[in-house]
């Protein structure tokens, strides 16, 4: 073969692989064509029962009841309790681990803890469930009297410790590609460690951060099990972390697993609360995305 | 060969490998034919209540008969029914019976169906060990309790009955969707889903078993195979419907008064619905005749009350017969015997 | 007695690291102050986490140890519970998962690829990239819904490990796809472009020089996806998984269960004998999830190249 059926045969190859790899990367297109068909079709059955402004401005939501409301604001609330507490568990410690195990760890030490830490990622959100509802929650009756059996902070607490991993993983590989040449600037600068970490490490692996962050809010917003075995079965509009409330995604759970027909106006409402959280979760991740870019640091 | 070219065969291999992915689900799961005896699965889905039931049965049929298979699904009643009706499913577990517009569903998927009874669920009524002032409720002490318009309202013991202390009443129930609800609703309130919203929910009884158990204020109820297990933790309540007919004064929840028809309105029939299509199968219809034969051992097992009489029987008759249809104008009703459902057609 | 002795090497170093600054001047003092803090609190979010996973693992193996025989591990699930057993629960999994995997990691690698070697920035790519960030939100009850609509429904796969496998891999495959970017984006320019210097094409600079440094970090991202897999419990439930399950899926259109599926079914039942069993289910899913880990890291060590 010449040298240049050879070159020949690598470019079409090349041709090949690329034709293929645009087509996976168009896949995830048709995923969420595919959800907003499933969700969209019985969402538009829906509102042609409910109106609109009812839905986003009601305050109540009775659709199992007889007296049926169908304000969803209350699962908002609680959706927004629940991951409210998880982050600020979940953010501060995720980081602290991340600075310490690529800034300050030893390379053996970190090879031990690093695995142990993801491991808390793997735990089945089954398992946290239970473990809110039975060991948190009694724990925390005792330090705070008035928490009810079913509650907000406690799902919230272990959903920060079920997402503490990723923060603290994604975080950790974010600063581990910060080059040493950044970091030796800062050293030769006077700087101490900790604050080369805080003035230069931190913010040349902001977007990693950042997408770390995301990645985190968005897990405590669809978080499913934690939440239905933990935080109750009440909706209620309330920012009150003591009270038992519902969230969108163990609203779901339950009428999916309970009695109602499926051809209703009941079961229709999962698929309207189902598309109205996966549309806010798409305001907030594009804003998340032109933050991003703005932060983005190219090295080299 | 130029790049269109190439683009044009990798899309074209691409959609062959999806079309040879979808060609291969024509094998459905009820493709076996009756007649050689290769590995069969018999699909049943429905209900969570009926499900301890219908696994016993399951289990102890694979144990006879090594070849079929039985897979049982718990999807609520109500994603039972949707996937009987798709035909997705043999036999479909139910709390409840179908309803209207799951009938013509299955009436426009041409699926019609045997609704064959199985046993008698009780619903408890349960308060704290420690609760010394109640023994027994009635039926409208009940209603009052949980009416909508209690919500906010009766907030103590006291405030249901006045030689009541006024401790705090505390409420635990299943969650809103469960056939429970829906039946505990429509039995004491009078009308389904009817209900305050300010109880403690959840899905899962062992949950309220111990939130009511510790709780001396609580007052609960679901069902009676969850207190026969943690009888140490729960005090059962009496419950008088007011009718001398069926029983006179507060009546416990047991075998008997369930099975006899006295613990009213709190019992219940629980179903099985059987596809006119999967019975004509040989595999299906030995199963569901050895159910019926053996329900009389195995309900009692899982926590259930058998039916009372040989009703048994009579549902084997009525199965042998395929006698189609529903015995319910397409819905729950209160108070429904036995007779009625094996009698109707 | 080894923690004894940590306890006095650390002990001893904090003290040492105070007394080592003394006769510098007080801006090195109070920074080597500050340093000392933000390690211990590193040291100590760390420690909490791993208190958490020593509390879970440690009382799931108390109450669980009676099961954890054998017979567990060959019975299928049972009304009884000291006869149920999960074979059909880690069959199951290790069926669904594996195929999860398989379906998932090429497609996310190569959507991961497009984004970063192949595409310029134009809108088109910056709707992909905002698309995918968006489905890695999306709560994984809707992955359930769009499972049961697509692949139990529309391809008529019904309840199947095919099914399972295909929502799981949904759910996934943002994780995978936005891991491998970040794995990609942290292999410096120098790289390809010296590659490109020496006459290299694109697909071979990222074969072999590419993808090889970015390995590492792609692997710690589908760690973390296929172990989030194999805990999910909602989206299973949702295509059909939740159901009794005595035999053992023969191909990949056999109904199936789970093991967090199990465990759940396990603890919701009224007979208390049952919480053992949940517990031993846990213990087992969790000896899974280590297994996963310490495979991926020892690929991870052996592959580990020094940029």
């Amino acid at each position: 073969m010449l040298a240049k059926d050879a070159v020949y045969a690598r470019r079409v190859g090349e041709y090949a692989i690329e034709v293929l790899i645009k087509l996976a990367a168009f896949s995830s297109i048709v995923i969420t064509i595919g959800i907003i068909a499933v969700l969209m079709t019985e969402t538009i059955r829906f509102f042609q029962e409910v109106s609109v402004w009812e839905f986003l401005t009601g305050r109540e939501w009775t659709p199992l009841f007889s007296n049926k409301k169908f304000g969803v604001l209350p699962l908002f609330a609680g959706t927004a309790i629940t991951s409210g507490i998880a982050m600020i568990v979940a953010l501060p410690l995720g980081l602290m681990s991340a600075i310490y195990l690529s800034e300050y760890a030893r390379e053996r030490v970190r090879s031990i803890l690093k695995p142990i830490l993801e491991i808390l990622a793997a735990v089945p959100t089954v398992v946290y469930g239970y473990f809110a509802l039975q060991l948190v929650t009694p724990l925390l009756q005792r330090l705070i009297p008035s928490l009810s059996g079913f509650n907000a902070l406690s799902p919230g607490i272990v959903m920060g410790i079920m997402i503490l991993p990723i923060i603290s993983s994604l975080s950790e590989d974010a600063l581990r590609a910060v080059p040493h040449s950044l970091r030796e600037g800062s050293y030769a600068l006077g700087a101490s460690r900790w604050q080369m970490v805080f003035s230069v490490a931190v913010p040349a692996a902001f977007s990693g951060i950042t997408s770390a962050f995301l990645l985190g809010v968005s897990r405590a917003i669809g978080e499913t099990m934690i939440v239905a075995i933990a935080a109750g079965l009440q909706p209620r509009l309330t920012l009150n972390p003591l009270v038992p409330i519902e969230t969108v995604t163990s609203y779901i759970v339950q009428v999916s697993m309970g009695d109602t027909p499926t051809d209703s106006l009941e079961y229709r409402t999962i698929f309207a609360v189902g598309m109205t959280l996966f549309l806010g979760a798409f305001m907030f991740n594009v804003l998340g995305a032109w933050l991003q870019n703005r932060f983005r640091e190219i090295y080299e | 060969m130029n790049k269109q070219f190439i683009t044009g065969a990798i899309v074209v291999i691409v959609i062959l490998l999806g079309y040879g992915v979808m060609s291969r689900s024509d094998t459905n799961n009820d493709g076996s034919d009756a007649g050689s005896r290769e590995k069969s699965i018999i699909t049943v889905d429905g209900s969570s209540t009926v499900f301890p039931i219908t696994e016993a049965v399951a289990e102890d049929f694979q144990k006879t008969d090594s070849l079929v298979n039985v897979t049982v699904g718990v999807s609520g009643t109500g994603g039972g029914f949707k996937k009987f009706c798709a035909g997705e499913t043999h036999i479909s577990d139910a709390s409840r019976p179908i309803k209207s517009t799951e009938a013509d569903a299955c009436k426009a998927s041409n699926i019609g169906y045997i609704e064959l009874p199985v046993a008698y669920d009780g619903l408890a009524v349960m308060v704290h060990p420690k609760n010394t002032w109640v023994d027994s409720l009635t039926v409208t002490e009940l209603k009052k309790i949980w009416e909508p318009g209690a919500q906010g309202k009766v907030l103590k013991w006291s405030d249901v009955r006045a030689s009541w202390p006024n401790t705090e009443l505390h409420l635990y129930g299943p969650g809103a969707d469960s056939g429970t609800f829906d039946y505990f609703t429509e039995a004491i309130v009078g009308k389904e889903d009817s209900s305050r919203g300010d109880f403690t929910a959840s899905e899962d009884d062992n949950v309220l078993v111990q939130g009511i158990s510790n709780d001396q204020g609580a007052l609960g109820f679901f069902g009676l195979a969850y207190y026969e297990q943690n009888k140490d933790k729960l005090k059962l309540v009496p419950v008088d419907d007011g009718k001398a007919e069926n029983g006179a004064g507060a009546i416990l929840p047991s075998r008997e008064t369930v099975e006899g028809g006295t613990y009213q309105p709190l019992s219940r029939p629980i179903f099985i619905y059987v596809s006119q299509a999967a019975a004509d199968r040989e595999d299906v219809s030995r199963f569901v005749e050895y159910y019926l034969d053996q329900a009389t051992k195995l309900v009692p097992q899982v926590g259930y009350i058998t039916l009372p009489g040989n009703s048994y029987e009579r549902a084997r008759d009525k199965f042998k017969k395929r006698t189609v249809g529903s015995a319910f104008a397409g819905g729950s009703q209160v108070g429904v015997t036995i007779d009625h459902i094996l009698d109707a057609r | 007695m080894y923690w004894v002795r940590g306890f006095k090497i650390v002990f001893e170093k904090f003290m040492n690291d105070i007394y080592r600054h003394q006769n510098e001047p007080w801006w090195v003092r109070r920074a080597s102050g500050i340093d000392q803090v933000v390690r211990y609190a590193g040291v100590l979010s760390i420690l909490f986490g791993v208190v958490v996973l020593v509390v879970l693992f440690g009382q799931a193996l108390i109450e669980g140890f009676p099961r954890l025989q054998l017979e567990f591990f060959t019975s299928f699930p049972s009304r009884i519970a000291s006869q149920a057993g999960i074979l059909s629960a880690w069959v199951g999994t290790i069926w669904v998962i594996v195929l999860c995997a398989l379906m998932a990691v090429p497609l996310g690698v190569m959507t991961a690829l497009y984004l970063e070697e192949y595409s310029s920035r134009h809108l088109l790519s910056r709707i992909l990239e905002i698309n995918i960030a968006n489905l890695a939100g999306v709560p994984s009850i809707i992955y359930g819904l769009l499972g049961l609509g697509l692949f139990v429904r529309l391809l008529a796969l019904g309840r199947s490990v095919l099914a399972g496998a295909g929502t799981l891999a949904l759910l996934i495959l943002p994780i995978v796809i936005l891991a491998t970017r970040e794995a990609l984006r942290a292999v410096p320019h120098s790289l390809r472009e010296g590659s490109y210097a020496l006459g290299a094409s694109r697909w071979q600079t990222i074969w072999h020089q590419v993808l090889p440094a970015a390995f590492p970090s792609i692997l710690t991202g589908i760690i973390l996806a296929v172990s989030r897999a194999v805990g999910e419990t909602a989206p299973l439930i949702m295509i059909g998984a939740l159901t009794y399950i005595a035999f053992l899926p023969q191909s990949v259109r056999d109904p199936f269960t789970v093991l967090p599926i199990q465990v759940f079914n396990w603890v919701s039942r009224p007979q208390q004998a049952f919480t053992a069993n949940a517990a031993a289910g846990v213990v087992v899913l969790l000896g899974i999830t280590l297994t996963i880990n310490a495979v991926a890291i020892w690929l991870r060590h052996r592959y580990q190249q020094k940029i």
